[in-house]
């Protein structure tokens, strides 16, 4: 799950870590009253979306006076954002972050993430703060220090003082850099994150170490023991078909071609995407309706397929390895009738109760393709989403 | 001979809630040797026909069991993990979908040096065709034979050994080694142990976006192993930044695509199929005589 940088640097801030003051904001004239409340000759207006590269989309902007945050405010607020991560839709911006303006003398980056290759929790330093760090990874890799800290041992004071010599840093700015890091490394175990950015990590003009951006994402598996992060989920961010499939314990992501998909399993779930777009078709989306799929989780799960106006056909494809085929197919036969499905439809049942199930659908009366195997299914529904346009 | 299990395996279960009740009585019936049931407080009932006890080290003690399947819930899950490392098992197999990343993170790194080689979690476990069902997995698909299946995915393994099967392919041992970003056990662990398997004639390999765990078994292939693989990668078609059902399978930072794991294989010698559909085919192609 991710959270917004207001509410990310909420989190810091309990545990500790500098981060700049500042309020949140919907309207030009609460910016123009936290701006002089903030009382600093410079204040910067943050759009507050879930996405990155705010800066060079026209989202985040540096105000002189407190008319100007206003101004900015005006223009930010109600503004549809794109950014290299919204993709070209952007983002509708709801919400402004005031923020007092910092003294910058340095910027530098800093990450802490769960490293899969060690399994241990990878800290992540650079000088090339403010820059897009995937860039730099690939441009410029010397520039950029991982240090693993043991999960069960926590981060260690030599740790604190390679990284901050890594980074230039004089010995009275690394004690600062150390309680800030040990302010992190705490934040991110306590509240299961799976990834903590600051980019940039700003050292002022006095050598204080200042958190300026934050982002946080976290384990959703880990959400059940932390509700009070679990309250910090913005809707409004969330596509709201994923947010349907959470609700009945589907996994869905939405895609742009025109075969709609319902798989049992994740790794089968993505093979078929892979096997459509082989044969020449486009899938609109992954969608697993997981181990125990039954007759009402098929049912959501139609009716999530079909709530996207690209879909052309439905392509169902069960290995019914724990799964009986046959309830599924009482399931689709279900949601056929209740949608009035009109658009084609091919099934591929294989596994448990597979001859029940085709036999199920055979009866049903209903317009069904019925698949032999995986490479079947893939043709026919390709075949039949091209007869479709 | 096989890996990881066989006729001998002397099993016990960890959670004997309806899902690991229900897989517990469909692997006796598979004729799996379970000698008894772990759930706290309820020591001394008997389950499913299977003895129940308090502890691992309490049904340890009294049957002699040298693995265990976990179907403990998430919350719970990573501590009986643990808990089955501490009473010695040489093998835990966690089913378990949904534990915290974090929490893998330290249990992993706990159990390390325990002795006990641990499977998963997010994994439909291990099956050694004909002697021994540890898991979720629908064991009447398989049939026992010379090549290893191993995936990061449950219903992704079970269309890899339907179709060895149904070309009269028969398997040694088959596995999901989990979805998850941390597992007890990688590609590269369980390829060791094909490779020196002599029943083992060849391994099929199913991986997915998300990590680099393919990457790692390339070069285990390319350095260290004789038999032939076949692989295929899901995700081939995975947006970027989004979670694909596994917690495991993102590819996140410009990193993990599929494209770079077919890669890294077919240079190691892999023959890397391009469709799910393709797997047993390719196997049947590349296996000697």
């Amino acid at each position: 799950m991710n959270i917004h940088e207001y509410q990310a640097k909420e989190v810091l801030r309990s545990f500790g870590v500098p981060v700049p003051a500042g309020k949140l904001c919907t309207s030009p004239t609460e910016a123009e009253s936290i701006a002089k409340e903030l009382g600093t000759p410079i204040t910067v207006v943050k759009a507050q979306i879930h996405a990155g590269g705010r800066g060079k989309g026209g989202g985040v902007k540096i105000a002189k006076s407190p008319a100007e945050a206003a101004t900015y405010a005006e223009q930010i607020l109600g503004m549809t954002l794109v950014t290299h991560q919204t993709g070209p839709e952007g983002k509708l911006v709801q919400k402004c972050y005031i923020e007092a303006g910092v003294d910058i003398a340095n910027e530098l980056y800093l990450a802490i993430l769960l490293d899969r290759a060690s399994e241990k929790i990878g800290i992540i330093a650079s000088t090339e703060g403010g820059m897009d760090i995937e860039k730099v990874a690939a441009e410029t890799p010397e520039k950029i220090l991982t240090e693993l800290v043991d999960p069960n041992l926590g981060i260690q004071s030599y740790q604190c003082r390679k990284i901050g010599f890594a980074l230039g840093l004089d010995i009275g700015q690394i004690r600062k850099l150390e309680k800030t890091l040990r302010g992190l490394y705490q934040a991110f175990m306590e509240k299961d994150a799976s990834l903590m950015e600051i980019n940039p990590l700003v050292v002022t003009g006095d050598g204080d170490i200042i958190a300026a951006d934050c982002k946080i994402n976290f384990d959703d598996s880990a959400l059940y023991r932390h509700p009070d992060i679990a309250a910090l989920r913005d809707p409004t961010e969330e596509d709201p078909r994923e947010q349907e499939a959470h609700g009945h314990d589907l996994s869905y992501v939405g895609l742009d071609g025109n075969i709609g998909c319902m798989v049992n399993g994740a790794g089968l779930a993505m093979a078929t995407l892979d096997i459509i777009a082989l044969y020449g078709g486009m899938p609109a989306n992954f969608l697993d309706v997981g181990g125990t799929a039954d007759k009402d989780r098929v049912v959501a799960a139609f009716k999530l397929i079909l709530r996207d106006p690209g879909v052309k056909v439905i392509l169902v494809n069960i290995f019914g390895g724990i799964v009986l085929c046959d309830l599924i197919a009482e399931g689709v036969v279900a949601a056929a009738r209740e949608m009035k499905l009109s658009i084609p439809l091919v099934v591929r049942l294989q596994g448990n109760n597979a001859d029940i199930g085709k036999k199920i659908l055979k009866e049903s009366g209903l317009n069904i393709t019925a698949a032999d195997g995986l490479r079947d299914a893939a043709e026919k529904a390709v075949a039949a989403a091209k007869e479709a346009n | 001979m096989a890996i990881l299990c066989d006729k001998n395996t002397k099993l016990i279960v960890q959670g004997l809630g309806k899902v690991g009740q229900l897989h517990m009585g469909l692997s006796l019936d598979y004729g799996t040797q379970i000698v008894g049931g772990v759930a706290p407080g309820k020591g001394g009932q008997e389950i499913g026909g299977v003895p129940v006890f308090d502890t691992v080290a309490d049904a340890v003690k009294a049957t002699g069991a040298d693995a265990s399947v976990i179907f403990v819930p998430p919350p719970f899950a990573a501590d009986a993990v643990m808990e089955a490392a501490e009473a010695g098992l040489g093998l835990g197999v966690c089913i378990t979908e949904g534990i915290p990343a974090l929490d893998m993170a330290r249990a992993k790194d706990a159990i390390r040096g325990s002795g006990m080689r641990l499977v998963g979690p997010n994994c439909p476990g291990v099956v050694t065709p004909n002697q021994c069902r540890i898991g979720i997995m629908p064991a009447q698909i398989t049939m026992p034979g010379s090549i290893g299946v191993l995936s990061r995915s449950g219903t992704l393994t079970y269309e890899a050994i339907d179709q060895l099967s149904r070309k009269g392919i028969g398997q040694s041992t088959c596995l999901g080694i989990g979805g998850d970003p941390v597992v007890g056990s990688t590609f590269t662990d369980i390829l060791a142990l094909f490779e020196a398997d002599p029943e083992t004639k060849g391994v099929v390999m199913i991986g997915e976006i998300g990590g680099s765990a393919e990457e790692e078994a390339a070069d285990f292939i390319k350095t260290k192993m004789s038999k032939p693989v076949v692989a295929f990668i899901a995700g081939q078609k995975a947006p970027k930044g989004k979670r694909m059902g596994h917690a495991g399978a993102i590819i996140a930072g410009g990193k993990g695509a599929a494209s770079d794991k077919m890669e890294a294989l077919q240079r190691a010698g892999v023959v890397v199929t391009e469709s799910p559909a393709d797997m047993g085919e390719a196997m049947a192609e590349v296996l000697p005589g």
